[in-house]
């Protein structure tokens, strides 16, 4: 099982609090508090967790949009070679840049209101010199075709267009210098219910023909599930568990995946749903619950949560819990 | 009906320029179609300045001192109507009591008003000529604003100062936004010790007390200096003054861009710094620099002046507008020879017109943000 393309060791991101006029540090916002994983080539991990677990802040540091506190980031380039991503410089990441794209959440922030869709999508290929001057229009006609959209749409601006085309203008960017790998950042959260159907099934079909590895980053676990082949849980920073979509969503191994899953709507008025509540409010990332971070909120609580942080324990079959009673409990997944 | 559903939809797919959205908007604002207008009449009267002067505005006159306007009759003294507009010359008495100078209407001739005649000769952008818009007959002269101090007409200096004052004000607002936006992109984009140097500098800039600061400035140019040495060093004056309150406004901007996802963008796919300076923030500012441009020009019209009205500005015998209110100065002389605020009218015209058209412009400017 070495074919990953993508790898993440205790990977950290600390951002400082300044207070006062001489900037003192009072404190630090635990954002990424070692976080493990990888991804193999031409799959889909989706990683999923509530608002301000952390996992937008994962996928810009795996970009170096943001520099990492600490932990280790490699890539598999496609000659086999095994780059360090955290510790090359932003001029050494430039041809990288090529390689790992990223699709943005929010269509309406994330393109240029005063470029054309032209200009939009040949950024990347000027910037990387991957056409001639002439070629740049063809290049840009068979993107916008890929991604479902009309060749003659090219001299528009974004205002024009609906959410949906957004985000498939965005997708096309992301293309259009032919990656192996895109970080897509809630590409379908922005975007109407009938609209996300239509662009995840276009990021399958670009899977296949382009044979790409995507990291999905979503709070939906219904948008994972769907994607995903393999699907990491983060929570507070850290990633809780990990493995295949199946193995996660029918026999979740960690207290907070299940009650995730048992707040997924279904679509069955006779449904008797059996949600579990659970106690107050996420903990803020300044000063985090010593050990098991989940240890405040789980219903299975007990002494050695309090006081120990578990390790990710691998459970077989690439499934992998930080938990400490991982093999006692009996959780539930979704029931169909 | 169908063709014209035809038409529409083939410019939506051509998609409108930013600047065929922004002149839609501006359209729609009526004050600053009047402000364009005043600005284009006041632009065209200054570069054509000898045209529509009757009278050489160098030309002085010791009869015609003082001379009040003229007025411009239809009816004669004797009742008669003319269908020419025409106008008296005004003859110079002395009153036998005050022994003041009063000018009476010379009644016994009659001048009347004709258009494109032909008079002194001038050249303008190296064409030479001595057409003017209107004149009279030889003998008589007709000066719709009177005359100054020295018998010199005071509508073609009006209007040959416009030049002056027009032009110093564009210079220096197109200098002032080069410097600014320049400043304030470099303090937003880069942050850190570049952001705090220039910060501070503004600061200090800005705590010096005006009027001294520009006095001190002007004072220090040499009076040995030709006019177009002053007129230049002038513009610089006037930009190094002006820079602050744009650059900081610029890089107000630059900061909420900074962070936005399509900039971010851009990093993420490897673009350069000058790439999203060049290319993506700057022409989002663009509409922002405009504006600040064209209210930035009044500001600078009345700096001008102010330092002209004190004779630390523009020299005689080049004119501005500032120049010519210096004839303003004393009290006995707007008593007496209040048509001599004229110039200070013009002043305030422009001033209006550019304040107008740089509302009407800033509404327009962001033609997206009403999507």
């Amino acid at each position: 099982m070495d074919n990953w393309i993508l790898k993440v060791e205790n990977l950290k991101k600390y951002f400082p609090i300044e207070r006062g006029f001489f900037k003192k540090v009072v404190g630090y916002v635990k954002a990424v508090d070692g976080v493990n994983l990888f991804i193999n080539e031409g799959e889909t991990l989706g990683l999923v967790g509530e608002s301000g677990c952390g996992k937008t802040t994962v996928g810009r540091t795996i970009l170096r949009l943001i520099d990492p506190t600490d932990g280790r980031i490699w890539y598999k380039t496609e000659k086999g070679e095994t780059l360090e991503i955290s510790s090359l410089t932003q001029e050494e990441l430039k041809p990288l840049r090529r390689e790992m794209r990223m699709i943005f959440q929010d269509p309406y922030t994330s393109l240029d209101p005063r470029s054309t869709v032209m200009d939009l999508v040949s950024e990347p290929i000027k910037i990387h010199n991957l056409a001639p001057r002439g070629e740049i229009e063809d290049r840009v006609k068979t993107l916008l075709e890929a991604v479902g959209l009309k060749a003659q749409h090219m001299r528009r601006y974004p205002y024009e267009f609906s959410g949906g085309q957004r985000q498939r203008i965005g997708i096309a960017r992301a293309l259009a210098s032919n990656p192996r790998l895109i970080l897509a950042d809630e590409p379908v959260s922005a975007l109407d219910v009938s609209v996300q159907a239509q662009v995840l099934n276009l990021l399958e079909d670009l899977q296949k023909e382009f044979n790409l590895t995507y990291l999905f980053i979503s709070h939906d676990l219904s948008v994972v599930q769907y994607i995903s082949n393999r699907v990491a849980v983060m929570y507070l920073g850290k990633i809780v568990e990990v493995g295949r979509g199946k193995d996660i969503y029918l026999k979740p191994k960690h207290p907070y995946t299940e009650a995730l899953l048992s707040a997924i709507p279904m679509p069955d008025p006779h449904y008797k749903p059996n949600r579990i509540l659970l106690k107050g409010d996420v903990p803020s990332p300044i000063n985090a619950p010593i050990g098991c971070k989940f240890n405040p909120r789980c219903q299975y609580v007990e002494d050695i949560c309090i006081q120990e942080d578990p390790e990710l324990e691998d459970m077989g079959n690439g499934h992998y819990v930080a938990c400490h009673f991982s093999k006692e409990l009996e959780l539930k997944g979704i029931v169909y | 009906m169908i063709r014209k559903k035809v038409e529409n939809l083939t410019e939506a797919e051509r998609g409108k320029t930013y600047f065929q959205l922004v002149w839609r908007s501006f359209k729609k604002s009526r004050t600053a179609i009047i402000g364009g207008i005043i600005i284009l009449l006041l632009f065209v009267l200054s570069v054509f300045a000898p045209f529509f002067s009757p009278h050489d505005y160098y030309e002085t006159d010791p009869d015609k001192v003082y001379q009040p306007p003229q007025r411009i009759h239809l009816v004669d003294h004797n009742g008669r109507f003319h269908w020419r507009p025409f106008v008296y010359n005004l003859r110079l008495d002395v009153d036998p009591f005050t022994y003041s100078r009063i000018y009476r209407e010379d009644t016994s001739k009659i001048y009347h008003i004709r258009f494109f005649v032909r008079g002194w000769e001038y050249s303008i952008l190296g064409i030479h000529s001595n057409l003017h818009l209107f004149g009279v007959d030889s003998g008589g002269s007709i000066h719709l604003f009177g005359t100054d101090l020295q018998g010199r007409d005071l509508l073609g200096r009006i209007l040959i100062g416009g030049r002056i004052s027009l032009l110093i004000a564009f210079f220096g607002s197109v200098v002032t936004v080069i410097i600014g936006s320049i400043m304030g992109t470099i303090s937003g984009y880069y942050g850190g010790t570049p952001d705090m140097i220039i910060q501070r500098s503004i600061e200090i800039l800005q705590s010096f007390p005006q009027l001294p600061l520009w006095m001190a400035l002007s004072a220090a140019l040499p009076k040995t200096w030709s006019s177009l040495n002053i007129f230049i060093m002038m513009v610089i004056i006037f930009s190094f003054l002006n820079w602050p309150m744009l650059a900081r406004e610029i890089r107000g901007k630059i900061l909420s861009y900074r962070e936005q996802d399509f900039i971010t963008a851009i990093k993420e796919a490897g673009g350069s710094d000058a790439r999203i300076i060049f290319l993506h923030l700057i022409p989002n500012c663009l509409s922002h620099i405009i504006v600040v441009l064209t209210i930035s020009i009044p500001e600078l019209i009345l700096m001008e002046s102010t330092l002209s009205f004190l004779g630390l500005g523009i020299q005689p015998p080049m004119v501005s507008w500032g120049v010519l209110m210096q004839g303003a100065q004393r009290i006995e002389t707007l008593g007496q020879h209040p048509w001599v605020m004229i110039p200070c009218l013009f002043i305030v015209l422009s001033v209006l017109g550019f304040n107008f058209l740089g509302d009407g412009l800033r509404d327009a400017a962001d033609p997206y943000s009403k999507r």
